[in-house]
């Protein structure tokens, strides 16, 4: 393989990567601690409140106080911190540092400049204070919002956290369509990097930018053809035990005082942050 | 046969999207508490009659009666009469991925009880009661694509287990498995018509022919029924085999004969002039 590797590499590469990334979590979610003990509804519902606290808040520290209180759940819920870090902070500035950045100048945002970039007698180009604030609430709120979402996921197995969200009343077809999705999606992952392994046992030499685009087209029309003779598998197989159009599930949780415990605390938490904040 | 017959084809013939035929004039009977094998060759048709025979596929033409009443796509949109027809019957599906469509084993083993509306208590015993006869226990929380071949079949056979069925629709039941696993499984296809079940299995293995049917119906590779039989009597009829592409003749030496002839390798080769 070369260094940079070519595209079969790299996809076989992200692919195996996906499905390591997405057994780690699992792993992360079956450990003993703090939030994986927790009822999943308790912690759907104070995640809420805890997300509409970084939504609604408008201190900054009170912010950076939400955040050091889901590191600290996060450590106390025996998540590595750096890779809980990581997995947040990598991705937050590409997209929301974007969607910031014009925030940052004079144009959207008047007020105090603190750096000038641009100075000129028709054309003023500066920084100012109120948009590195705007800016930098933008940017935390998202971040800590992302923390929060992530760390629930990490702290609860998916088909779990799934049958947890009946507690916002979402239809039961609806829980039922995304656990499938989420199941069918590691099967076809799988056929994937198979497609590109068997692939790559057959590939002399180089292929042309060419030959690449088309062999890609044939794969992504095969995964779909094969996703669609799937779908009318599975949909027959459900049939044939008794499905009726209507999904049924079944609602195993129990509350423990513990639950009552940490949801009334983070509850609490929750609220006196929007309170202090406004 | 002498019992009342729980399926009965007549002249059934069924076509992929009305281009692609499957079966052609098939005509069977089947009594309660038989053990029969449907053999065929690849493409002969014993998937597609398996899904007649659970509701899910219906002929072009011919009849087909379960219990008694007309099966068609019309008499399972009463939900009385499709309630009672899934509860009796269950389809092991060929490939496993297809069949373990939930989140967790354990979702998956409580999917049939749950569609029938069995109170909570009801589902949890007889998911528990599956997941204990299987011994399977230890994989109730994980996911269906994290298990072996294997486990995905046992799961499968739970799925199936906790819905109680009279009537077993099993595809190609050992494909796949390793030595093991597909004793186990043969085992436990004869367990189930010993305690009551009627089983019906698709497979082109001959060398569990015999164990797992009294019964055997051969489909050729055009798609018609052209056999019935005990196994003993299928099974010596090598021209047969050999038509239905069942058994195949290869050039081996002996000594110093070199010569071809259609034989099997149940556990050493089987040579008609030994």
């Amino acid at each position: 393989m070369s260094a940079r590797g070519g595209f079969i590499e790299r996809s076989i590469a992200d692919i195996a990567a996906t499905l390591e990334e997405a057994i780690f979590s699992e792993e992360l979610a079956r450990k003993e601690g703090l939030l994986q003990n927790l009822d999943p509804r308790v912690k759907v519902i104070t995640f809420l409140a805890l997300l509409l606290a970084v939504s609604l808040s408008k201190g900054l520290l009170i912010i950076v106080a939400l955040y050091f209180l889901t590191l600290l759940l996060a450590w106390r819920s025996r998540i590595p911190l750096g890779f809980f870090i990581k997995r947040v902070w990598l991705v937050i500035p590409f997209f929301t540092g974007l969607v910031a950045l014009p925030a940052l100048f004079n144009i959207f945002t008047p007020g105090e400049p603190i750096v000038t970039l641009w100075q000129s007698d028709r054309f003023h180009l500066a920084i100012t204070m109120q948009g590195l604030r705007t800016a930098t609430f933008l940017v935390l709120r998202v971040g800590v919002s992302v923390s929060l979402a992530v760390l629930s996921v990490l702290t609860t197995p998916w088909a779990t956290l799934l049958k947890a969200l009946r507690i916002l009343h979402l239809p039961q077809v609806f829980i039922l369509i995304l656990g499938m999705a989420y199941r069918y999606a590691f099967l076809l992952l799988h056929t994937a990097n198979s497609m590109f392994l068997a692939r790559q046992s057959r590939t002399v030499g180089q292929m042309t930018s060419g030959e690449n685009r088309r062999w890609i087209a044939a794969s992504a029309s095969t995964l779909l053809a094969k996703s669609y003779h799937l779908s009318q598998g599975v949909y027959l197989a459900m049939l044939s035990r008794g499905f009726q159009g209507e999904a049924q599930m079944l609602g195993t949780f129990r509350l423990k005082p513990s639950d009552w415990l940490w949801g009334g605390t983070l509850l609490a938490l929750a609220l006196l942050a929007v309170l202090m904040g406004t | 046969m002498g019992k009342e017959p729980i399926f009965e084809l007549e002249g059934v013939s069924f076509t992929y999207d009305g281009r692609v035929t499957a079966l052609r004039d098939v005509s069977l009977a089947v009594a309660a508490r038989e053990k029969i094998a449907l053999l065929g060759a690849n493409g002969s048709g014993k998937s597609t009659l398996l899904m007649i025979l659970a509701g899910l596929y219906f002929p072009a033409l011919g009849q087909v009666r379960a219990f008694g009443n007309p099966l068609t796509e019309e008499a399972l949109k009463d939900e009385s009469f499709a309630f009672s027809f899934r509860r009796k019957v269950g389809l092991l599906f060929q490939d496993p991925d297809v069949q373990l469509f939930s989140p967790t084993v354990w979702d998956e083993v409580a999917f049939a009880p749950l569609q029938l509306g069995l109170d909570q208590a009801e589902v949890v015993s007889r998911v528990e009661e599956a997941l204990r006869l299987l011994r399977i226990e230890s994989l109730r929380d994980r996911a269906p694509h994290r298990l072996s071949e294997g486990e995905k079949k046992k799961v499968a056979i739970a799925s199936i287990l906790s819905l109680h069925p009279e009537v077993w629709l099993l595809d190609e039941p050992t494909a796949g498995l390793d030595p093991r696993t597909e004793s186990w499984f043969l085992d436990f296809i004869c367990q189930l018509n010993e305690v009551g079940h009627t089983v019906i299995t698709a497979t082109h293995d001959l060398d569990a022919v015999d164990l797992i049917a009294d019964r055997i119906y051969v489909l050729s590779e055009e798609n018609r029924l052209i056999a019935q039989g005990t196994p003993q009597e299928i099974l010596s009829d090598q021209e047969l085999l050999l038509r239905c592409n069942l058994t195949h003749e290869h050039r081996h030496r002996h000594a110093r004969l070199e010569h071809a002839h259609p034989h099997r390798h149940p556990e050493r080769h089987i040579h008609p002039h030994e």
